[in-house]
């Protein structure tokens, strides 16, 4: 007989992760509704609105957006993050430290006031909204956060590493490319993946500076204003399996090694 | 591949602190020298000058002649085996001995076989493949040292190389990195404050303290005839006699000290005349038991406060009768079977003496 404190804690933490997980599983429940709405009783399974989804042109070139401008955008904000880094660790210029807390402050700016702020910008240049300007606000969003894991992954004891490769005769670049980044892949791995995963579901900016092409989130929106329909359960279920694939991803290729290279000999 | 290396009138200044004040030396080509001194002698600056880490505040650096006081590190005839080693941990042991090559555009095939003729060289071919992480620390210094030699440089820097090692091991690494020296006839500047580890390989010693050199020369005239307390202090212990230099005759010259008067050749006293106040450093194996060694003067009986057993010695502390206030450090023979309280009569061989300056 457990005591009624034990249970009690059970009884929360089962409580914590229903509240956490209750709305994902009835989302991905109800997008195998064999009915038309995505309400009880559920009378299914059924992939005919997977179907649907893989047979709306839209939805589908909606998702190929939202890979090609996560992709494209976590690369370049991963390249960006990791030249600031490498510049402001080593050569510590004059206001490195300034230079650093305006790199790092937009984390703590909400995403809605930097996509008002891109959306203004852009339109003062008169650069018109596209799938580019997308990519271009993810990289805002993104660098920041690229910038932070790979600072704090420069470390005293790669700074020799590269005083022996300019010993050898590297130059700049040839230190950057053959052993900084190298030495850093966990970490310029871990900011790539989060980069995408944050891309991938991000609606705010996507939504204020895209036009004609959008991204998923921003299609299932205007999905949704039509009313509910498990199709967007589906659409919904596709979004939540991406994240899923790069959190697994992140925890396989970059913190499993990073733990096997820390506990080897 | 070697060089010979000079330092004119070098000055190094952090802030406010001078890590390197005024110092000469010259390092003929094809030797190893060691340079050793306390944490903060400045000889670990010194050595970051050589390999081009650090440019001087003043004075002039030149490698086989040449002036690189400026020039950057790649762009030297030296390269620098690091403390930590420095290894490039994503690569094979073979790309990191090749990575210098590499970078002076050495193709693929040529790279990996003079790669693997270094690995040879430090006895490692076999584990060619493997990445730094597999290998022991001894085994990570010997890729140390070959990717520092693959460039075949004039003069190969190490600092303080050894110090991570267990003593044994340590011992072995000292006799190969002579070893190898010898063979590849690079001229090597190694970095330590272990003394012991300094007569094990130099072929010059060069002394610092306080951002100075105190003493330069072969490991013999460092130990038996050092130039200054602190060299001769630091070179391992000794016995420091307050003297007062007599008169000189015939190649002789006498010592007044709290032990009696000591003859000592002339050479000892260092080109202190008559009158000047010195101190007579006294090695501990050059404290006897009366008797024991022909040539050895007597300086009374001494008590002994304590005794240890040390395999080649014992190794006694002494208060000598004459002078009560004194106390005597001294290596007696293996079979010695004093007991610590016991009295016993001393010798001195003034062959072993030599007279320094009073400390300023």
């Amino acid at each position: 007989m457990p005591r009624p404190s034990t249970a009690l804690s059970a009884l929360y933490a089962a409580a914590l992760y229903g509240f956490i997980y209750l709305p994902v599983v009835v989302l991905v429940l109800f997008s195998f509704q064999g009915g038309r709405f995505p309400i009880p009783p559920f009378n299914g399974p059924s992939l005919q609105w997977y179907g649907q989804v893989f047979s709306d042109g839209r939805l589908t070139s909606a998702l190929l957006n939202s890979l090609v401008v996560a992709l494209v955008s976590s690369a370049i904000a991963c390249l960006f993050g990791f030249l600031a880094a490498y510049g402001l660790a080593r050569f510590r210029p004059r206001g490195s430290g300034l230079a650093r807390a305006m790199l790092t402050a937009p984390l703590t700016v909400s995403t809605l006031i930097i996509g008002l702020g891109l959306l203004i910008s852009f339109n003062m240049i008169g650069v018109s909204r596209s799938l580019w300007t997308v990519g271009i606000g993810h990289v805002v969003l993104n660098l920041p956060l690229c910038f932070a894991i790979l600072y704090a992954q420069m470390g005293e004891h790669q700074v020799n590493v590269e005083r022996a490769a300019r010993d050898l005769g590297a130059n700049d670049l040839q230190v950057m490319a053959l052993v900084t980044a190298p030495m850093l892949a966990p970490g310029i791995a871990a900011a790539f993946f989060l980069s995408v995963t944050f891309s991938w579901d991000e609606f705010l900016i996507a939504f204020l500076l895209s036009r004609f092409d959008v991204t998923l989130p921003v299609e299932i929106w205007s999905l949704l204003r039509s009313g509910l329909n498990p199709k967007t359960n589906a659409v919904g279920s596709i979004v939540f399996l991406g994240s899923i694939v790069l959190v697994l991803a992140l925890e396989l290729l970059v913190f499993r090694k990073a733990a096997a290279r820390r506990t080897a000999p | 591949m070697t060089a010979d290396v000079t330092l004119t009138a070098i000055t190094h200044r952090f802030d406010a602190f001078t890590a390197l004040d005024g110092v000469d030396l010259a390092i003929p080509a094809g030797d190893y020298a060691v340079l050793l001194g306390p944490s903060g002698c400045g000889k670990t600056t010194l050595l970051s000058l050589l390999g081009g880490f650090l440019t001087p505040t003043t004075g002039t650096v030149s490698i086989g002649g040449r002036d690189v006081t400026r020039v950057a590190p790649a762009k030297r005839p030296t390269t620098t085996m690091f403390q930590d080693y420095a290894l490039f941990p994503h690569m094979t042991l073979l790309a990191n001995v090749g990575f210098g090559l590499r970078m002076r555009g050495v193709g693929r095939a040529e790279r990996d076989e003079r790669a693997l003729g270094f690995l040879d060289l430090v006895g490692l071919k076999e584990a060619a493949a493997k990445k730094p992480h597999e290998l022991s620390g001894g085994q990570r210094q010997r890729v140390a040292l070959a990717r520092a030699l693959a460039v075949e440089p004039d003069v190969l820097l190490l600092d303080e190389p050894l110090g991570a090692l267990d003593l044994k091991l340590r011992r072995q690494m000292q006799e190969e990195l002579k070893a190898i020296q010898r063979r590849v006839g690079t001229t090597f500047v190694h970095v330590t404050h272990d003394q012991e580890e300094a007569m094990a390989i130099a072929d010059l010693i060069v002394v610092m303290n306080k951002g100075r050199i105190e003493d330069r020369g072969p490991p013999e005239e460092i130990y038996l005839r050092p130039k200054s307390l602190f060299s001769a202090s630091f070179m391992g212990e000794v016995n420091l006699l307050a003297a007062t230099i007599g008169a000189a005759s015939g190649g002789l010259v006498i010592a007044r000290t709290p032990l009696g008067t000591i003859v000592l050749a002339d050479a000892a006293r260092t080109g202190r005349t008559a009158g000047a106040k010195v101190r007579l450093a006294v090695r501990p194996e050059h404290l006897s038991i009366e008797g024991a060694i022909s040539g050895a003067v007597a300086i009374g009986s001494a008590e002994i406060l304590d005794i240890a057993f040390f395999g080649t010695h014992h190794r006694c502390r002494l208060r000598p009768a004459m002078a009560a206030d004194l106390t005597l450090i001294a290596h007696l023979p293996q079979a010695f079977a004093g007991r610590a309280g016991e009295s016993v009569a001393l010798a001195l061989d003034p062959r072993g003496v030599v007279a320094l300056p009073e400390p300023a």
